[in-house]
């Protein structure tokens, strides 16, 4: 840094060398590489102990049968194979939850970002987000000991085993991820979008359903799409709530059986390995693994397709 | 002149914050009046206040008078969404909605109650044309508004504006995220715009001031110094601190 000693007129030279590679530089990316790896490697795994063994069932049940048969009778003769009420078991109960969460999830991220006092929300938001926390089998009890004995007051024919009280637990299970995600997405929106909406005489309610709730739409609809594949899934609540009768009903205030419920209730029992019993698990569970798939990437077409930009 | 803005003894503190200090002002109708004074002196705040968007800031306390058409703005039967109806407002950076060109000008319209759609199609026309946007984008109106340019769509935000017909017009720095283009073209739609509207502009621009407004008003740390008429402003002012100010000494 002499300059005295430098030649007159040449110019500084420079050298851009490090002074030593350090070796957290090579080993980071080797690690974060694994990582990534290790869950395509179980993704993988997933698909192939499926398919493996659902091949086995599809040998005696013709795929054709079983996605469009209305019996589900595996264990007890005649047996039969249909997977639609299952399916429908599993609609109903998402059919209910979604009906019930989208609305309520909706109006609680409105009114926490657009209504509530900072102080509120500062609040009301963690404490959503332990309710999201709740372990399901707690919210089963909590639709079997609570919400149905109060439903049977409105529908006294209805039994203690029903798909209405399920769905609408799991409908609070999934709510405050709708709420948390699209409070989010609409806390996104730029202020001066909102400022610039105040500024015509818009009401606070006209700002968030004409401004914000657009301007957050892919937000908030890959929440509904989310808490959709939540619902789907969702074992425990209609494992405890809403019975095991496989039946293709839209009575919500009957008892039905979900596609998960049907899988623990034969991962319970003592079903012997290799039977077509069995194989009814990696069947069914594999048509969950499907839907669930195409429900994630419909989610990620909506988050592209709503996609406002701002 | 019949004065449009009265503001008497006003007083605004943010929290403990005094940032207006005894404001008394008489803002004329149908003329340009433009706010100047070093940053942080408190013009976007009395800005704010003519349309109530300081409403919005927690633990803002406002004292004193402000009367609009003669009617006390902070009364008590006062609706903010009708007063911004007549009182808009064009903000520093162009804030366009994420919507076509024809949806943002129509926006407004239908707030207030226009549905149908050759009376809005009518508005969209005129308020693009007073913004001097519509040989631009007539072709275009189904286009989102975020594919203008940055001048381009600063007219729009005046445009949609206009569209819900107010008799004022506040401007907080609207030209200073601008190319220079931008700003002329902006300047000339004032000058257009003046013998419709009352226009209130603020700036840290001079120079502006001088082109484009009649009257001139100089803030200092949250109080009024001196208004006047801009050529005298400019050319005689009556205080020291607006002459240091206008001859570059601060700010
Ligand atoms: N929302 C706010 N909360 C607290 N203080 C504010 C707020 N907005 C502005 N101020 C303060 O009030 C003073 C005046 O601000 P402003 O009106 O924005 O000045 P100007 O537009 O002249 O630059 C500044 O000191 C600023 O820090
Ligand atoms: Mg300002």
């Amino acid at each position: 840094m002499n300059k005295t000693s430098s030649v007159a007129g040449a110019p500084k030279q420079m050298t851009f060398r490090r002074s030593k590679t350090r070796l957290s530089d090579k080993i980071i990316p080797i690690l974060l590489g694994m990582c990534a790896l290790l869950s395509v490697v179980t993704t993988i795994g997933i698909v192939y102990t499926l398919l493996q063994e659902s091949i086995i069932f599809f040998k005696e049940v013709p795929v054709w049968s079983f996605l469009t048969g209305t019996t589900w009778s595996p264990i007890l003769p005649p047996k039969e194979f249909g997977v639609l009420p299952l399916l429908g078991g599993t609609l109903l109960i998402t059919g209910i939850a979604i009906l019930f969460a989208v609305p309520i999830g909706l109006a609680c991220a409105i009114y926490l970002n657009e209504y509530a006092p900072a102080r509120v929300r500062g609040v009301v938001k963690p404490v959503l987000e332990v309710l999201a926390g709740v372990p399901t089998i707690v919210y089963g009890y909590f639709a079997l000991e609570a919400v149905t004995p109060f439903l049977q007051k409105i529908f006294p024919d209805m039994g203690i085993f029903n798909a209405l009280s399920a769905g609408i637990v799991v409908g609070v299970m999934v709510l405050p991820m709708i709420s948390s995600l699209s409070e989010d997405a609409m806390r996104a929106v730029p202020k001066t979008l909102r400022h610039g909406a105040y500024a015509l005489g818009a009401t606070r309610f006209e700002v968030a359903l004409k401004i914000v709730l657009p301007a957050a739409l892919s937000g908030v609809v890959s929440s509904f799409v989310l808490a959709f594949s939540r619902a789907i899934g969702e074992t425990m609540i209609v494992t405890v709530a809403a019975g095991a009768t496989p039946q293709l009903t839209l009575n919500p205030l009957e008892s039905i059986q979900t596609m998960t419920s049907y899988i623990v209730q034969v991962s319970m029992g003592d079903v012997p390995r290799g039977t077509i019993e069995y194989g009814t698990i990696f069947a069914v569970g594999l048509t969950l693994f499907v839907i669930t798939f195409l429900l994630n990437i419909l989610a990620q077409w909506v988050a592209r397709r709503f996609r406002e930009e701002y | 002149m019949e004065a449009i803005i009265q503001i008497e003894k006003l007083n605004l503190y943010y929290d403990t914050y005094h940032a207006l200090k005894n404001v008394d002002l008489d803002i004329p109708e149908k003329t340009v009046t433009a706010f100047i004074g070093p940053s942080g002196c408190g013009k976007s705040t009395l800005l704010r206040t003519l349309n109530r968007m300081n409403d919005m800031i927690p633990a803002t306390r406002i004292e004193g008078s402000v009367r609009i058409g003669g009617t006390e703005i902070y009364g008590e039967d006062v609706h903010v969404e009708a007063l911004r109806k007549q009182v808009g407002m064009v903000f520093q950076q162009p804030n366009p909605f994420p919507k076509s060109i024809y949806d943002n000008i129509a926006y407004g319209p239908r707030l207030h109650g226009i549905k149908s759609k050759s009376d809005l199609d009518g508005i969209v026309e005129q308020s693009l044309k007073q913004a001097a946007l519509w040989e631009e984008v007539k072709d275009y109106l189904k286009r989102s508004a975020l594919s203008l340019s940055g001048g381009q769509q600063q007219r729009l935000c005046i445009a949609r504006a206009l569209a819900v017909q107010p008799d004022i017009l506040l401007m907080d720095e609207a030209t200073s995220a601008l190319d220079p283009i931008s700003t002329l073209k902006i300047e000339e739609l004032v000058q257009e715009l003046k013998s419709t509207y009352t226009i209130v502009m603020v700036t840290h621009n001079m120079h502006q001031a001088a082109r484009v407004s009649g009257q001139t008003v100089f803030f200092l740390n949250g109080e009024v110094v001196e208004s006047a008429s801009t050529d005298v402003l400019f050319s005689t002012p009556s205080d020291a601190r607006t002459e240091d100010y206008i001859s570059g000494r601060f700010g």
